[in-house]
Order: C-alpha cells, then sequence, then structure tokens
C-alpha cells in the first residue's frame, strides 16, 4: 500500500513563503509527476514528503497515518537523487544492499534481494565494481535498485533522467515506467522535462511559484487546461493567445488555441491573416512562426510536409472546438 | 602524426617533470652525500660528486656527541602529539562549519587564517615571558601546546575544504537508506573522509617535524627535538659541513621514509577534489 494525501502542507524557509498550501491526493500504485518552471518548489515539496525537509504547517499521510514528525526512514518511501548520491566507496552490491543492511536483514538475504534487484536493472555484471568505474545510466541504475531493493511504499524521483544524454533518457524513461508498472508501487516524479511528464505520468501536479495551479492526468490537463498558466505550460510548442476583438466575440478576456488545432490556408480570407517569419521543416511535422500582425507572433503546426516559406502570406483558422477561453482573473470558462 | 606528436609531447613532459624532481630532490642529494665526505672534501672547489672518499666517519662523531634517539624521541612525541591534538579539536570544529554552516563561519575560517599571517617572532618574547613564568620553557608539553596551536589553523582548514567535498545527497541518502547518526558516521562519512583526514595528518606531521622557530627558541635540551639537535652543529666551534649534513640526513630520515610510503595517500589528499 502507498497512499500518499498532503493537506494544507506549507512551508517556509525563514521568512520566505515556498510551498503555499498544497493538497493532493495520491492514490496507490499511481505515477504522479511533478512539473513547474524552476525554482517553483517541486524539489522542496518532493524533500517534504521524504522527510528530509519539515513542514512549516500542514499534514502528509501516508496510508491514512500523519508522518509529519516521522523521520525519512521510518516514512516507508526511497528515493533517486538527481545526482545519484551512491555511496563512492562501496561496490555496487554494497550501495543497493545498504539500506537493508541498516534494516538488520540477515546477509544471505540481503545477497538474495540485491542479486533479484540487479538482475532486474541488469546490473549482474557490475555488482563487484565501484560507483566511479560504472557510466552514467548503470549509476543511475545503481540508484534505482538501491530505492527499489527496499520494497517501499513509495519512490521518489528527483529528475532522475535530467544527467543523462538523449537517447539514453528515453530508454531509461521507458525502463522506469515499466518497471514501476511491473512493481505497482506508487512513485512520484519530479521533471521539467514536458514529455516526461506527459509520457510518464498518470496525473501531472503543475505547480507555479508554490502554488498546485491544477492536478489531473496528461490528457486532461492538454484539453482542459485550468488557467493561463497551466494551458501555457504544458504542450509544445506553447499554445497561442489572443487578446481583444477575437476574444471578446467569443466572452472571453483571452481565448487560447493549440498550434495543432490552427488550420493553415494559403490565401483564405477567414481567420487571422499574417506573414510567415519562420517556417521550419522537419519532414514528419512543419512548424510556421507567423506574425500575424496586431494578434503578435501566431505558432501554428501542421503534421507532414508544407511547402510554405519565409515570407509567405497565409490565414490561420482556429478550430472552433478546440478553442480554450479564459477569463480576466486567467481562469478557464467552460461551457 | 596526430599520434607521433602526442608521443613527443609526452616524453617532453616526462622529461620534464623528470628535471624539476632532479633539480627538488638535488639539496637533499647533496646533502646526503656530504654526510659520507670528510670535513675537508665537503669544503673542497670543485666539489666531488661521486668519486671520493665514503666514510661513516661524520656519523659515528654524531652520534657519539650527542644522543640521536633522545631528539628523535622528543620529535616524534612533539610532531605527533601535537598531530593528535589538533585533529581532535579540528575535526568537530572543521565537521560543524562544512556541515552546518552559520552566517559568521566564513569570518571565523578567515580570523583563523589571519593569525597565521602574523610572523611568530612579533609574539616570541610575550610567550617566551609565559611560558618562563608557567615553567613549560624546554618541556615536551609545552612544545606540544604551542605546535598544536600554531598548526591548528591550517589543519581547520584542510578539513573543512575536505569535509565541504563531501556531497549532502550523499548523507541524505543515508539518512533515507535508515541510518543512524552513529551509523551515518561509521559507515558513510568516515570512510569517505579518512583520505582528507590521513593527508591532513600527514602534512601536519611534517609541518610539526621540521618546525624550527619555536623549537628552537623554547627547549635547549631535555625537550630539543632533531631540529636543535641539527642546530647544534651550525655553532660554537664553527660550521662542519659533513657534520651537520650527517645530522641533517639522520634528523629528516625518518619523515622522508614516512613520505616515501604515504606519497600515494599524500598525493591524493592534495588534488582531492580537483580530480572527479
Ligand atoms: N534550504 C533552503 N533555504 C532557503 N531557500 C531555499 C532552500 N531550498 C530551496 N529554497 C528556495 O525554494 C525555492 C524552490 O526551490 P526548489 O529547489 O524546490 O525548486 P525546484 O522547483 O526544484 O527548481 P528546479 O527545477 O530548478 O530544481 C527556490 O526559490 C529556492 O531558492
Ligand atoms: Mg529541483
Amino acid at each position: 500500500m502507498g497512499q500518499i494525501t498532503l493537506q494544507g502542507v506549507q512551508k517556509a524557509f525563514g521568512p520566505v513563503h515556498i510551498i503555499k498550501g498544497a493538497d493532493l491526493d495520491i492514490a496507490d500504485g499511481s505515477f504522479v509527476v511533478f512539473v513547474g518552471p524552476s525554482g517553483c518548489g517541486k524539489t522542496t515539496l518532493l524533500r517534504l514528503i521524504a522527510g528530509l525537509e519539515d513542514v512549516t504547517d500542514g499534514r502528509i499521510l501516508i496510508d491514512g497515518k500523519n508522518v509529519v514528525a516521522v523521520p525519512p526512514a521510518k516514512r516507508g518511501l526511497s528515493m533517486v537523487f538527481q545526482s545519484y548520491a551512491l555511496y563512492p566507496h562501496m561496490s555496487v552490491r554494497g550501495n543497493i544492499g545498504f539500506g537493508l543492511k541498516m534494516a538488520g536483514l540477515a546477509k544471505d538475504e540481503i545477497n538474495r534481494k540485491v542479486e533479484a534487484a540487479a538482475a532486474t536493472l541488469n546490473l549482474t555484471p557490475y555488482l563487484d565494481r565501484k560507483p566511479r568505474e560504472l557510466s552514467g545510466g548503470q549509476r543511475q541504475r545503481v540508484a534505482i535498485g538501491r530505492a527499489i531493493v527496499r520494497e517501499p511504499k513509495g519512490f521518489l524521483f528527483d529528475e532522475p533522467l535530467s544527467n543523462l544524454d538523449a537517447a539514453l533518457r528515453v530508454q531509461m524513461r521507458i525502463e522506469v515506467t515499466r518497471l514501476q508498472k511491473q512493481l505497482g508501487t506508487t512513485a512520484i516524479y519530479v521533471t521539467h522535462d514536458q514529455v516526461e511528464a506527459m509520457t510518464m505520468a498518470d496525473k501531472i501536479v503543475v505547480l507555479n511559484a508554490g502554488k498546485i495551479e491544477q492536478y489531473g492526468s496528461p490528457l486532461e490537463l492538454y484539453e482542459k487546461p485550468a488557467n493561463l498558466f497551466v494551458a501555457g505550460f504544458i504542450g509544445s510548442p506553447k499554445m497561442n493567445f489572443v487578446t481583444g476583438e477575437s476574444a471578446l466575440q467569443r466572452g472571453a478576456a483571452t481565448i487560447g488555441v493549440r498550434p495543432e488545432h490552427l488550420k493553415i490556408e494559403r490565401d483564405g480570407a477567414g481567420g487571422w491573416p499574417g506573414t510567415i517569419a519562420v517556417a521550419e521543416h522537419l519532414g514528419s511535422d512543419t512548424f510556421l512562426y507567423v506574425d500575424a500582425g496586431p494578434l503578435g507572433m501566431l505558432t501554428a503546426r501542421y503534421i507532414g510536409e508544407l511547402s510554405l516559406h519565409a515570407g509567405d502570406r497565409v490565414s490561420l483558422v482556429p478550430d472552433p472546438a478546440r478553442i480554450h477561453r479564459f477569463n480576466e482573473a486567467g481562469n478557464a470558462i467552460r461551457g | 602524426m596526430a599520434r607521433m606528436a602526442t608521443t613527443r609531447r609526452v616524453a617532453v613532459s616526462t622529461a620534464g617533470a623528470w628535471l624539476a624532481g632532479f633539480l627538488i630532490f638535488f639539496p637533499i642529494l647533496w646533502m646526503i652525500l656530504a654526510s659520507f665526505k670528510t670535513e675537508l672534501e665537503a669544503f673542497a672547489i670543485p666539489p666531488s660528486f661521486l668519486f671520493f672518499h665514503w666514510t661513516l666517519e661524520n656519523y659515528a662523531t654524531v652520534q657519539e656527541r650527542s644522543d640521536y634517539l633522545h631528539h628523535a624521541l622528543n620529535s616524534i612525541i612533539i610532531a605527533g602529539g601535537s598531530t593528535l591534538i589538533a585533529l581532535l579539536i579540528a575535526v568537530p570544529a572543521a565537521w560543524s562549519m562544512a556541515f552546518s554552516p552559520t552566517k559568521r563561519t566564513k569570518d571565523i575560517l578567515l580570523w583563523m587564517l589571519s593569525t597565521k599571517m602574523m610572523p611568530p617572532v612579533g609574539v616570541l618574547v610575550p610567550i617566551y615571558l609565559i611560558f618562563k613564568t608557567v615553567g613549560l620553557l624546554d618541556s615536551r608539553i609545552g612544545l606540544v601546546f604551542i605546535l598544536c596551536l600554531g598548526n591548528l589553523p591550517i589543519v581547520i582548514w584542510m578539513l573543512f575544504t575536505y569535509f565541504k567535498e563531501i556531497p549532502r545527497d550523499i548523507l541524505e541518502a543515508a539518512r533515507m537508506d535508515g541510518a543512524t547518526i552513529g551509523r551515518e558516521l561509521v559507515y558513510v562519512l568516515t570512510p569517505m573522509a579518512i583520505p582528507g583526514l590521513a593527508s591532513t595528518l600527514l602534512l601536519n606531521l611534517i609541518l610539526a617535524w621540521n618546525e624550527a622557530f619555536w623549537t628552537l627558541n623554547l627547549s635547549t635540551s631535555e625537550a630539543a627535538p632533531l631540529t636543535v639537535f641539527i642546530a647544534s652543529y651550525s655553532s660554537p666551534e664553527g660550521l662542519f659541513w659533513a657534520k651537520l649534513s650527517a645530522a641533517s640526513t639522520l634528523a629528516i630520515a625518518p619523515i622522508l621514509v614516512l613520505g616515501w610510503f604515504s606519497q600515494k595517500q599524500l598525493v591524493r589528499g592534495l588534488t582531492f577534489g580537483a580530480v572527479k
């Protein structure tokens, strides 16, 4: 079991409020990703859950039990650090088994569990090496091995893949997701990589300046962003925002249309006319950055190749069903 | 082509390193050679390098005239004692400054270093008088005390930089793994701090072993370490190069041997943090 609940969790460092009241319900076995801009408090929130930092106010429940006064090791969670944080003087075997040793398990039981974990992570040939003799990806796997071997109620990951190169990151992303599904253990994963968030998460928490802006499944966030911040943060390229006449016509202060929901017409009269400033041809996609005069720069995405070039005039027609409307305060208008 | 250029570069830098090493080592080599010469040959111009009449007579004279073992024992006690006490004080001090720094930590560190900026001779008179009043002149305890205080700032600085290098994440990982403070100390911190501790210990031993200002001024015979033993050959009846060299060779031999056997540790300690 590993159900984690936050109730009004706050954290201040001296006079500075970093986490301004977080409420969250994380179901057992789910994979939850925290995303948000740098400095918004993702790491801090994760460390509060881990117990590496004390809450200023609020309650953290694990399986219904308030753990705010419980030391980290007793919370039954394990953490994978961005820097791997392996013990440099211990072998891979020692690193993975350290938590079990601290828990007072018998030697042969530790060995059995360590070897099982190593087998899952393809680390068996490296068991007797020191961390400095491993590649980045292997070190990361050792860090993950150290987390899974204790059979925790939950995993906490703080940007575990950010030190790896792009190809390895994709591979590890898939491995982590597969492993988590296979073990069925609750996981909280911090990243500021959108693709990681969208692909790995059952549910995403969007954090901004210490506040939870929205909590929902990746598609919910994509299709029904709660406010301007989430709308702009989720999705790549970013959603286009238009204010003024076009927005007022639709009863909103701001409307948003994703680049993939703009129809590109070569010389249509309807929609939003403009001149292409930059055209990016990726083969699979074409991105157009269009200078639409008073509306500002708009981005449009076309699936496939579109032979348009900088300087061409186009008209962008928003898909009426995919227009997001926001009020003065920046919150979504539904219905 | 590229490979040949690299080979040549390696050869040149190897030769350069040997040359530099030889230049640095030459005075010591010269001293050792001189210790086996007669007093006349030691002065001879042009000097003879290897082809002279090798003799052990200087060593015999030195041993006869003064008690080497007595001074060596004093050196061991003074260098060892002052180093151990300095470490006992410095480890917790550096520890707390590295792991729970306050606003004043930087200032305290600077202040400690600033005490090393004053030339020791500036406080010789007051310290001499204090030692005289308290009855610490020519006592091992007194020398242990003064050398320990003298080296403490450097020891604390070195340990502080080593401890700072230990990533916090690792300590937190150990906490997540369920290590209590005590076990964290035994299984994680100490093994990671040992290279730094060892090199600090070695360096401090060498500094204390070779310290000549306070030992010469505050001791005469009872507590006199090897530095005093060497100095005694540059006085009353004039300079005796060969005997002075023999005395010096005897005095540095123990520390040279220690340094030789721990060179790996020393180098690792001195470059700690530079190579990841
Ligand atoms: N120990 C601390 N003392 C004071 N301020 C802190 C401390 N730790 C974090 N902060 C501040 O809290 C804010 C949130 O930090 P946090 O590390 O949680 O951000 P983050 O969302 O993880 O950012 P990133 O994506 O860059 O890792 C930052 O403004 C940071 O300066
Ligand atoms: Mg962070």
